[in-house]
């Protein structure tokens, strides 16, 4: 690779060309470039890349299983796209599932975070319960949930009965499936925001808390007046990348729901994958996908724009 | 990291120690609202199948054994997946480790012209989301003849915006004076980033690798287009591919669940600190 470009020739400072300050420059220009040079590659074909090829491709009816761009059709398949009652009901599914599951992402993370700050042992324990299923792979996540939630047999089914609640069909309805599949996000990412605000949390100096007590403040009034304006940027930040994160829904729905019953839980990202890739149809679905992606990067930019001020007045 | 002060500076009277009392209770029973879904997937696994369709909610067993574990690993390409998950994994760390961390330390020590321009593309590349674009990339790495192949999976992973900040935020706090010496001993750029800086930040290089190890390991829907041969998938796609065909064989499924997730949690129990420091310390800046 390029390392090994980098390690012979960069004279440090040779005597004889004139100027040594000038030779110094253009080598660390030079090795500035090379030590750069894989990561932009990389960076171009596998980035930038298909951000630029997904714009051509959405502007032509390429299909998936020839090589090449296909024909061009202009704007049609953005017309498609556009008009296409699927396509907003998929789009609807992702909101829905992003609403179902940033507002308890963030305050059962941001509780538990507060919880476990006042407790003195056994943090590390609750820490390591939160964070757990986190590290798991989704296929295992799915697979007991999904028995969890079998009817009938299932364990949650069964203590619902047990308190005299008759069960929901957990997975068969498209009301319970958005729930189930929510309520599994929860308790296999929290751990994720948890960390981030106990993080978060212990940037606050004690000496804050100690002159507050002095002054007699509540617990309340601790908890309103500072906690949480000094947490405010990890609250930004949680709820941003949360956001984002559930806006990218795609492989639990998949594995429990597949997106029914019929296409009644289809997240966007499954549109894309049973129209580019089920039905060939990459050039529809690469539209799709542009279509899709500038409603998440203006939420990405939102959050950019959210970071800097909390960051200035932060530092003010 | 927790035990900075002697007493709980929120501990100032008997109310905010009560509240204290409060917290251990209300955590104490989210802790195992959490850990009942695995601890019953690890009870069901290891209970034979026919008591499970006897009493499928029972916790208790009179034969539990670990015969649906060996089922599995017979039955299924289990341990095919295992070493092309581990195998695509470790790729991704060691390229992402050694790329990422060269543009960080060029960006962060090396005053380059065109370094600003390169250092604000590379952050606008924080601004896309990668997942969502997994159809033009196919086509690429299509074109590229990569499909059912290690690398198809490795190399995308390689182009981590967030890698290559985490390495450049270390590589800054580097004094300079540092850097100036070893120019002045007669060491190259390449020598002074391989052989100086490069040790001096083994923590970049944990969080970075560890985070790149389970988002490889973890990773499910680019996988699942670009291995469609059974003997190159990897633990998520091959494990779902299996998923519908143990029918009621609850056990089965359960171990195969575990078996899934068993060397992420012994990744995570040895590198416990490192994640969480990781994620607390390159999430907040």
């Amino acid at each position: 690779m390029a390392t090994t470009v980098i390690d012979d020739g960069l004279p440090v400072a040779v005597p004889d060309s004139g100027s040594p300050l000038r030779t110094q420059r253009s080598g660390e220009n030079r090795a500035g470039w090379l030590l750069s040079a894989p990561f932009i590659v990389f960076y171009l074909i596998f980035l930038i890349g298909p951000a630029l090829y997904g714009i051509l491709m959405s502007f032509f009816n390429t299909t998936s299983v020839k090589s090449g761009l296909g024909a061009a059709v202009g704007l049609a398949n953005y017309r498609e796209v556009l008009t296409s009652s699927a396509f907003w009901g998929s789009m609807g599914h992702t909101l829905w599932f992003t609403v179902l599951t940033t507002p308890p992402l963030v305050i059962l993370a941001f509780v538990f975070a507060i919880l476990a700050e006042r407790i003195r042992r056994g943090r590390a324990l609750v820490r390591f319960i939160f964070f757990a299923p986190f590290v798991m792979p989704v296929t295992s996540v799915t697979m007991i949930f999904g028995w969890l939630f079998t009817a009938q047999i299932g364990l949650f089914p069964k203590w619902l009965s047990d308190i005299g609640i008759s069960p929901p069909n957990f997975l068969g309805t498209t009301g319970w499936s958005f729930i189930t599949v929510a309520l599994l996000t929860v308790w296999w990412t929290v751990g994720f925001n948890f960390v981030l605000f106990l993080a978060g949390l212990q940037e606050i100096p004690t000496e804050v808390y100690e002159a507050a007590a002095i002054d007699g403040s509540t617990p309340r009034k601790t908890m309103w007046s500072i906690t949480m304006p000094l947490l405010r940027p990890t609250i930004v930040l949680v709820t941003m990348l949360q956001i984002l994160a559930s806006l990218q829904i795609f492989n639990q729905m998949y594995l429990m729901t597949g997106g029914g019953p019929g296409t009644s839980t289809r997240p966007v990202m499954e549109f894309i994958y049973d129209y580019g890739f089920s039905d060939y149809r990459a050039g529809y679905a690469a539209a799709a996908t542009m279509v899709y992606f500038v409603i998440v990067l203006v939420v990405s930019l939102v959050w950019f724009v959210l970071r800097r001020q909390t960051r200035k007045t932060v530092g003010a | 990291m927790t035990t900075n002060a002697p007493a709980n500076a929120l501990d100032y009277n008997a109310r905010s120690r009560a509240f204290k009392i409060f917290s251990a209770i209300v955590l104490a029973i989210f802790a195992i609202i959490w850990i009942i879904p695995l601890v019953f997937a690890l009870d069901t696994s290891l209970k034979p199948e026919g008591e499970i369709a006897a009493h499928p909610t029972s916790w208790w067993s009179s034969h539990f054994s670990f015969h649906a574990y060996t089922e599995v690993v017979k039955g299924t390409p289990i341990m095919t997946w295992y070493l092309n998950s581990l195998i695509i994994a470790v790729l991704t760390v060691i390229i992402t480790l050694v790329v990422c961390s060269m543009i960080g330390f060029a960006l962060a020590q090396t005053r380059f012209s065109g370094r600003i321009t390169v250092f604000g593309f590379v952050l606008a590349g924080l601004l896309i989301p990668g997942s969502i674009l997994v159809l033009p990339l196919y086509q690429i790495v299509h074109e590229m003849h990569l499909l059912n192949t290690y690398w198809a999976m490795a190399l995308p992973a390689v182009s981590a915006p967030v890698a290559v900040f985490i390495f450049e935020s270390f590589f800054s706090g580097l004094p300079r004076e540092l850097i100036e010496a070893a120019r002045i001993d007669g060491a190259s750029w390449f020598g002074i980033y391989w052989r100086v800086c490069l040790p001096l930040c083994r923590p970049a290089m944990a969080a970075v690798a560890i985070f790149t190890f389970v988002g490889s390991w973890n990773n499910f829907l680019w996988p699942l287009l670009c291995m469609s041969n059974v003997d190159q998938m990897t633990i998520p796609v091959g494990m779902a591919t299996v998923a519908g065909g143990f029918g009621i064989l609850y056990a089965q499924v359960m171990a195969t669940a575990v078996l899934g997730a068993l060397p992420l949690f012994v990744v995570f129990l040895l590198f416990q600190r490192h994640i969480v420091q990781g994620i607390a310390g390159t999430g907040i800046k």
